[in-house]
């Protein structure tokens, strides 16, 4: 791991712990999350389905320490996030990659740039890039297009560059929200297996999906959100209730 | 971070914005210039009023032949005697009112003119040796209060053409540089105000602009300084470059504004280089307080951290 900042995030127990936690936003009278207890394990495969508002955004936006709960305990590689300092969050965020269903890409770097880019924000050298970063392009399955701009990209490849970029600092976890919801069903076949070949890596994954046939296919553990409380957590879960 | 990274998105940053840097820079050359002006109307101020000081505040100017004849007061007494001149001189040392009394002859003040008015050759040329009397330079030990008691006892003596008040002149001169110094001083904090906004607005636009780049550095871990780091740059870069080209107006003003100026008045009240130094350091310090705190506070505002 690397060395470049104050806090290791070395882990014994899971690496995300949720006790007990209620989210409540400012303008609204119902919880998007209530009573919340979720434990997850270093190198799980984590769906987390459940109709839109039933609070998988939040959830992913908790561990992140973009939102604050109103009530219970965040803990990510054992850190209490309540106890981290703004000064600290930065190093939280740096063991832990993010990718959205809108790719958020930046237009005017190419496919290089812009998973170099992640590197170079934190400051890593230039050499180190230029060893690190054709690897993870090439992991993800996009040799030979580094120079591409965004736009001369298809949606499933500029969603392979987010990946490209999640991963290419090796992070702890690996979150996804709804990665594939932007991308025709052939082609999110393809991303789950990059999904899948990160999470052989030991990177834990949490995915937010809609899609039922990829949650179907993989057999992962699923755990159901609606209305902000957990329904249903099984460890090789289907998308829909299986009667 | 290193720092080739961060100059180059600084540059990409100036070069989104560039009108409104450019505006930036403009606003803050002015308004720097303008304050800097203001100070050394302030310092020019000063350096008269001290030369002036030590200098007499009342002049007592004797008939000559020449006035004598169109005078009507020198026409009944004639030129001034030696006994007039110095029985005055001795009875205006005697008052209690007044610090020293010093003759000038009338060669000594010829000889003063020439070299005063020595680029204006026509007039030197043109004033013939006995066109300027002899006079007493009298300098009072307190000028507001004695000055009326002196003037009187000295117009009414016989020989004395006219009593001239030194004062009125340099009061009139003091009220047109405080006058013309208030004014520089008034626009320039209108424009340091204008400069204030421009940079808020600048930086403003300036993340907006950079939107994409911080969600995704904020992200991904960059820490809070790095993200701030090249928007303070690029306000402290256009600043600094506002503050150069003050600078640069500043010494051209002095080099051919003041110094003709200084010539026509024919004084060595002039402002040294070191005025100068001292004006455009101030200027720079106003300057780099100016931009940088307005940055920090707008990024404060408008950046999401």
């Amino acid at each position: 791991m690397p060395r470049s900042y104050p806090y290791r995030y070395r882990c014994d127990g899971p690496v995300i712990q949720f006790d007990n936690v209620t989210k409540v936003y400012a303008n609204q009278s119902r919880p998007a999350l209530e009573s919340v207890n979720i434990s997850v394990e270093k190198g799980e495969f984590v769906f987390l389905v459940g109709s839109s508002g039933a609070g998988k955004s939040t959830f992913l936006r908790l561990i992140l320490k973009e939102e604050r709960p109103t009530e219970g305990q965040i803990h990510v590689a054992g850190k209490d996030l309540a106890r981290l300092t703004n000064w600290k969050v930065p190093y939280l965020r740096r063991r832990i990659g993010c990718v959205f269903q809108d790719f958020r890409l930046l237009p005017n770097k190419n496919v290089y740039e812009n998973v170099a880019f992640a590197l170079e924000v934190i400051g890593k050298h230039r050499r180190f890039i230029r060893k690190v970063v054709p690897e993870v392009i090439d992991l993800v399955g996009l040799e030979g297009k580094h120079e591409r701009m965004p736009d001369e990209l298809s949606g499933g490849e500029q969603q392979r560059v987010a990946m490209a970029r999640a991963f290419v600092n090796r992070p702890m976890i690996l979150l996804a929200d709804e990665p594939t919801g932007n991308i025709d069903p052939a082609t999110s076949i393809g991303i789950m297996k990059v999904l899948d070949r990160i999470n052989r890596t030991g990177t834990t994954v949490v995915m937010a999906t809609h899609d039922a046939a990829i949650v179907d296919s993989m057999r992962k553990r699923v755990i159901e959100l609606e209305y902000g409380k957990v329904v249903r957590d099984q460890s090789r879960g289907v998308y829909g209730q299986a009667y | 971070m290193r720092s080739q990274f961060v100059f180059s998105e600084i540059w990409i940053g100036l070069r989104r914005n560039l009108t409104m840097t450019m505006a930036l820079i403009v606003v803050v050359a002015i308004s720097l210039s303008l304050l800097g002006t203001g100070l050394l109307f302030v310092k020019q101020v000063d350096r008269t009023r001290s030369f002036w000081q030590g200098r007499v505040e009342m002049s007592v100017y004797f008939c000559t032949s020449t006035s004598a004849q169109y005078n009507p007061v020198c026409k009944s007494s004639g030129p001034a005697t030696q006994q007039q001149k110095d029985s005055l001189q001795q009875r205006l040392q005697s008052m209690p009112q007044v610090e020293f009394v010093k003759y000038v002859s009338q060669s000594e003040q010829y000889q003063q003119f020439r070299q005063e008015f020595s680029n204006e050759p026509n007039l030197v040329d043109n004033t013939p040796n006995n066109a300027i009397p002899d006079s007493l330079e009298v300098k009072l030990k307190d000028p507001q209060a004695g000055y009326s008691v002196v003037a009187s006892a000295a117009e009414g003596a016989p020989g004395v053409e006219n009593v001239i008040n030194e004062m009125t002149i340099l009061d009139k001169f003091y009220k047109l540089l405080d006058a013309a110094r208030n004014a520089v001083v008034i626009i320039a904090l209108i424009l340091l105000v204008a400069a204030i906004l421009l940079v808020a607005n600048t930086i403003r636009l300036s993340a907006f602009n950079r939107r994409r780049e911080t969600a995704i550095m904020r992200l991904v871990g960059a820490s809070n300084f790095y993200i701030q780091l090249p928007f303070l740059l690029e306000g402290a870069i256009a600043g600094l470059l506002g503050w150069a080209i003050a600078a640069a107006l500043l010494i051209a003003a002095k080099a051919f504004l003041l110094d003709t100026v200084e010539q026509y008045f024919a004084t060595n009240t002039g402002l040294s280089a070191g005025d100068l130094v001292e004006v455009i350091v101030l200027a720079m310090i106003v300057g780099v307080l100016l931009c940088g705190a307005t940055s920090f506070l707008t990024l404060r505002r408008y950046l999401r951290i």
